[in-house]
């Protein structure tokens, strides 16, 4: 069935499509926070062993915060992409939008993690037996500027587009 | 049935009797699936690949060697992501009730479709309560002395078995079924309920980690164990979820693009032939 709809693509008269700019933009917002959380699980916690599983001093707040990021960034990782393909099914996809929204997901989550996680809660620290800050430091810095970047990319887009409706 | 687990010296015979429904359950679907081929709609064989899949499932879970030594933590956590989640998500997938709908005679037929619209049913097939009874008992079975009473009581232990897989069947069907339900839920309703219910199985399986044997009334079993078992309940629980997400967001994928092809269709109709063709017309993409 995709491949017919794909073969059929360039026939009618809808031509690019219009552009889906809501849902380029929460596409993007998913997988961003679905990378940050593969990410977190398989470098952190797995291949480097800096994450604990489990940190004696986690509040239960932090348990079910933790949880629902850990469920959601999974259904996240699946859901965007498949959005992703439904928009470029539809031509409706809108590239800069996408990547303004990705930034924005990745970043958010991993400033949520660094600050409210991490400090707040002491969910787990990022590392352990070291001296902590220069950690913390890097990664909320590093969370921060993917969000302006995100942000930035999303009001440029924005500018061109009374341009573009006019015609 | 009920005498056959937990005792560890029970005759090798009696644990195999879990074998046999499963091994009806699994006839019955291939001798419908055998009936409905050669009918001029046939059915998917994926279907009835997930079928036997869930009922594989379910026999890893209860016939030894697993069922032998489930009074070990680690084993009985595996028997239930096998039995209240890999199984059920298979079932689910495998359409049991249309094929059953589709090969019965007609009076059964009348008899099941009653079935499923009476209103507990309905009621329970919505995926709000499906994973609250899904969830619910299981903070109580692992954070409460439960489980330990699970372990000294053969009955319990079945019914606890028969617990998760109905439940988790109830949950899945509700959730990514593709049996028809009266009165399905959005898709941004099962979607969060997905994200929610998940959420709580990690979390949970993090609490009994945190909580340890001594809060589930098995003292007996060591905190070593214990810690695996809760840590193989998360990374199984994902394992389980990535799977089930997929089959949530290729479900939408299909139904959208079917959706997508229609509307081209008729706005293609429409432009041809504005005058005659009963679709509205599309103002925004028509210059």
């Amino acid at each position: 069935m995709t491949t017919a709809d794909r073969e059929h693509g360039n026939e009618h008269m809808d031509g690019p499509g219009t552009l889906d700019t809501g849902r380029s933009i929460f596409s993007g917002v998913l997988v961003g926070i679905g990378v940050a959380g593969f990410v977190d699980e398989t470098i952190f916690h797995q291949v480097l062993h800096w994450h604990h599983f489990y940190d004696r001093s986690t509040p239960t707040v932090g348990l079910v915060s933790d949880g629902i990021f850990h469920a959601g960034s999974w259904f996240a990782v699946v859901t965007g992409l498949v959005l992703f393909a439904d928009l470029r099914r539809k031509h409706a996809w809108s590239k800069p939008r996408w990547w303004g929204g990705w930034l924005l997901g990745l970043g958010g989550f991993q400033l949520y993690d660094g600050t409210i996680q991490h400090k707040w809660w002491g969910l787990h620290q990022i590392r352990y037996h070291v001296s902590i800050w220069p950690y913390d430091t890097v990664w909320n810095v590093l969370a921060v500027i993917a969000i302006l970047i995100g942000v930035a990319l999303l009001v440029r887009a924005r500018r061109p587009e009374p341009a573009a409706a006019t015609r | 049935v009920l005498l056959a687990h937990g005792a560890v010296d029970s005759s090798g015979l009696t644990q195999l009797v879990p074998a046999l429904p499963l091994l009806i359950a699994g006839a019955l679907y291939l001798f419908a699936y055998r009936r409905v081929s050669r009918q001029r709609v046939g059915w998917p064989f994926a279907r009835l690949a997930c079928f036997l899949g869930g009922v594989v499932a379910v026999a890893v879970a209860l016939l030894p060697p697993l069922a032998a030594h489930d009074e070990a933590f680690p084993v009985h956590v595996v028997q239930h992501l096998l039995l209240a989640m890999t199984a059920p998500l298979l079932l689910a997938l495998s359409a049991p009730v249309t094929l059953a709908l589709r090969t019965l005679p007609r009076r059964r037929r009348r008899i099941l479709t009653a079935v499923l619209h009476a209103r507990p049913l309905r009621v329970l097939t919505h995926p709000i309560p499906a994973a609250l009874l899904d969830f619910v008992p299981l903070y109580l079975l692992y954070l409460t002395p439960l489980y330990g009473y699970t372990l000294t009581h053969p009955v319990a232990h079945e019914v606890l078995h028969a617990h998760f897989l109905l439940a988790g069947c109830l949950f899945a069907s509700a959730t990514v079924g593709v049996d028809p339900l009266p009165g399905r839920a959005s898709v941004r309703v099962r979607g969060a309920v997905i994200v929610l219910a998940f959420a709580a199985h990690a979390t949970i399986s993090k609490a009994v980690y945190a909580a340890g044997p001594g809060a589930a009334g098995a003292p007996d079993s060591s905190l070593h164990e214990w810690q695996l078992g809760a840590q193989i309940m998360w990374y199984g629980g994902d394992a389980v979820e990535l799977l089930l997400v997929i089959a949530f967001a290729l479900q939408w994928y299909r139904l959208e693009g079917k959706r997508y092809a229609r509307s081209r269709q008729s706005r293609a109709s429409a432009s041809r032939d504005p005058v005659s063709s009963g679709s509205p017309p599309t103002p925004a993409d028509v210059r």
